[in-house]
């Protein structure tokens, strides 16, 4: 087990170095250039600036420069927020997005699982028709449309929380339920689709047969592979949420990572870019490793090579 | 076939799915045909802004005066069109790549899903950016050549972008089910029994992943919806005067503000798209009930 672990998080560092590496190819060849502003720039103080940000020379040599930074840990210069490295940027504001983005998908796993299991167990009933209804608009409605709602109602009209802002605990439930509406409706609707195939087959049977409680039934047994679809699911989406999203993060004023990854390259800013896909593809490589591992936890029936 | 027509009988016998199926014929006939029959052009601009509902203007009118009627229709087209492809990409390349890693397994399971992993992490944004910088100048000669002028290139190469994307998730979780079906008995007692491989994943396992596919495609289709109106509000996707449900949904609630709430420009648009979403979900889960392979028909 641990050796395949460790192997896995080897083969990481190639993954790792082709998403950079082909993230580096697209910013060069994107139109226009990080200095490009209304004002003229006269051309010695441009090759000054393309000196400064190791942007000078042919391709080959940025590109061989950047990763030689990269090797020291050394992700760069925003050359959009002059003068402050990437990795000071990220520093500052990923752990912000992180307690965010974690918050809003436990609560996620939690309701969806528990709301899942309810639609399963009420199938073809109205209790399931309306808690799909539910998660189909959870999923269909734009997330700045909701933030802005949920602001009127509960931060204006009721005055129950903060309206925006960082640092206080209730400041983070209004941007964390909001940011975890779409996951609790997807979650839910994976489950109760997983729920659906289980609850027919033999093992659930017997389980019922044991005079065990339905309660028992569909939570000690029946989920425990109905699961695995959620597991798949939350892989990727665990890495999209730990690191931020740019219309909660932006409407509620979080100093979170999330803005970045938009704004960094609409202001062609290669290594802030590079910087925050890095980051991501870390999570994201990481998320996986864990629902693979996951997956051979809850079903035995899976194998790990 | 045996398929559809169950399909088919199920449909017939529940109401809700019969009223939710000829709901999205009649909405595909009328994005298709009724676009030129409304009595104004979708992108005609006119002085009479901001109408609220009447009789001459059915949904009413936007900023600039056009027929909001005819543009919810006129955006149909372009919505139906974008979820009916990233459906068809999810399923055929999502299904049968996630199906392949995990029935084979071992080191071509791990360099599939590498792939994905870098696929996944590559920033779209950018590489729409790049792909609209360089693919569009010679995708309009193209275009031209071939005589296409309905549709503005721009669209092919959200489709392109969308088809690059749209069914990454799809295959990690169809591959993560064929890691548990492919152990079960009945899959090693075909292949003693000399079933080719192929025949097991057409036979065996799609069958029991059809499921968890119309599960998780009635999940992708309004992601696909919204990312389409992300991408169109950065201005790299539908641009005006084309219309998306996605773009005049962002139209609309651009307008909120305390004085005037133009409630019809977000309601009608936002409220189409809501039930057709709604119609396809319940169609989802007959299709599913149909093609389930333990249950015959509706219980």
């Amino acid at each position: 087990m641990s050796a395949i672990i460790f192997r896995r998080l080897l083969a990481a560092i190639p993954v790792l170095f082709i998403i950079v590496s082909l993230t580096f190819v697209l910013m060069h060849n994107a139109p226009g250039s990080p200095f490009s502003t209304e004002r003229h720039i006269p051309a010695p103080i441009m090759a000054e600036l393309e000196k400064k940000y190791h942007l000078h020379g042919s391709f080959w040599r940025q590109y061989g420069d950047y990763l030689g930074d990269l090797v020291h840990g050394d992700l760069g210069l925003s050359t959009q927020y002059r003068n402050r490295t990437v990795n000071e940027i990220i520093a500052q504001s990923l752990p912000v997005s992180m307690v965010l983005g974690s918050l809003a998908y436990s609560f996620a796993l939690f309701a969806g699982i528990t709301l899942g299991g309810l639609a399963a167990v009420r199938h073809h009933k109205a209790g399931d028709r309306w808690l799909m209804f539910a998660a189909l608009l959870g999923i269909s409605i734009p997330n700045f449309v909701l933030a802005l709602l949920f602001i009127r109602v509960i931060a204006i009209d009721l005055a129950l929380l903060p309206v925006a802002g960082w640092g206080s605990l209730d400041q983070l439930i209004l941007p964390a339920l909001c940011l975890s509406v779409p996951f609790v409706a997807s979650i839910t609707r994976l489950t109760r689709g997983g729920l659906l195939e289980v609850l027919r087959l033999d093992f659930v049977r017997t389980a019922r047969a044991k005079g065990l409680s339905e309660t028992a039934v569909l939570f000690r047994h029946a989920l425990k592979v109905a699961i695995l679809p959620v597991i798949g699911y939350s892989g990727p989406a665990i890495a999209g949420v730990l690191t931020g999203s740019i219309v909660v993060e932006t409407i509620f004023g979080i100093p979170g990572i999330g803005p970045f990854f938009v704004n960094s390259v609409l202001n062609r800013d290669p290594f802030m870019t590079c910087g925050v896909v890095l980051v991501f593809g870390l999570f994201l490589i990481l998320c996986n490793l864990v629902a693979d591992i996951l997956y051979f936890v809850v079903d035995r029936r899976v194998t790990m090579q | 076939m045996k398929a559809l027509l169950s399909f088919y009988l199920v449909v017939r016998r529940d109401p809700l799915l019969s009223v939710c199926a000829i709901f999205l014929i009649t909405l595909i006939v009328l994005a298709a045909w009724g676009v030129e029959h409304t009595g104004y052009a979708a992108t005609q601009i006119s002085s009479a802004s901001l109408q609220e509902p009447s009789r001459t203007h059915w949904f009413g009118t936007d900023i600039f005066g056009r027929d909001l009627f005819t543009r919810t229709l006129y955006g149909a087209r372009f919505s139906l069109l974008i979820a009916a492809v990233a459906t068809a990409i999810s399923l055929f390349v999502g299904v049968s790549y996630g199906m392949i890693s995990g029935y084979v397994g071992g080191r071509v399971d791990n360099v599939m899903m590498r792939l994905i992993e870098i696929l996944y992490a590559l920033p779209t944004l950018i590489l729409v950016i790049v792909l609209v910088a360089t693919l569009e100048a010679p995708m309009t000669q193209l275009m031209q050549g071939l005589g296409w002028t309905a549709i503005p290139p721009r669209f092919v190469l959200l489709f392109v972008f969308i088809g690059l994307t749209e069914w990454l998730t799809m295959a990690r979780i169809i591959r993560g089910q064929v890691l548990v079906l492919r152990q079960q008995a009945y899959i090693q007692a075909s292949f003693a029994l000399g079933q080719s491989h192929l025949q097991i994943l057409w036979r065996h396992l799609l069958p029991n992943l059809s499921g968890i596919i119309l599960v998780y495609l009635t999940l992708t289709l309004p992601a696909v919806m919204l990312d389409e109106s992300f991408l169109s509000f950065l201005g790299l996707g539908v641009q005006a005067p084309y219309a998306s449900w996605g773009t005049l949904v962002s139209e609309a609630a651009g307008l909120i503000n305390p004085i005037h709430s133009y409630w019809w420009m977000l309601l009608f648009p936002g409220g189409l798209m809501a039930l057709t979403l709604l119609a396809l979900n319940f169609l989802g889960d007959g299709l599913r009930d149909a093609l389930d392979p333990r249950s015959c028909g509706r219980q």
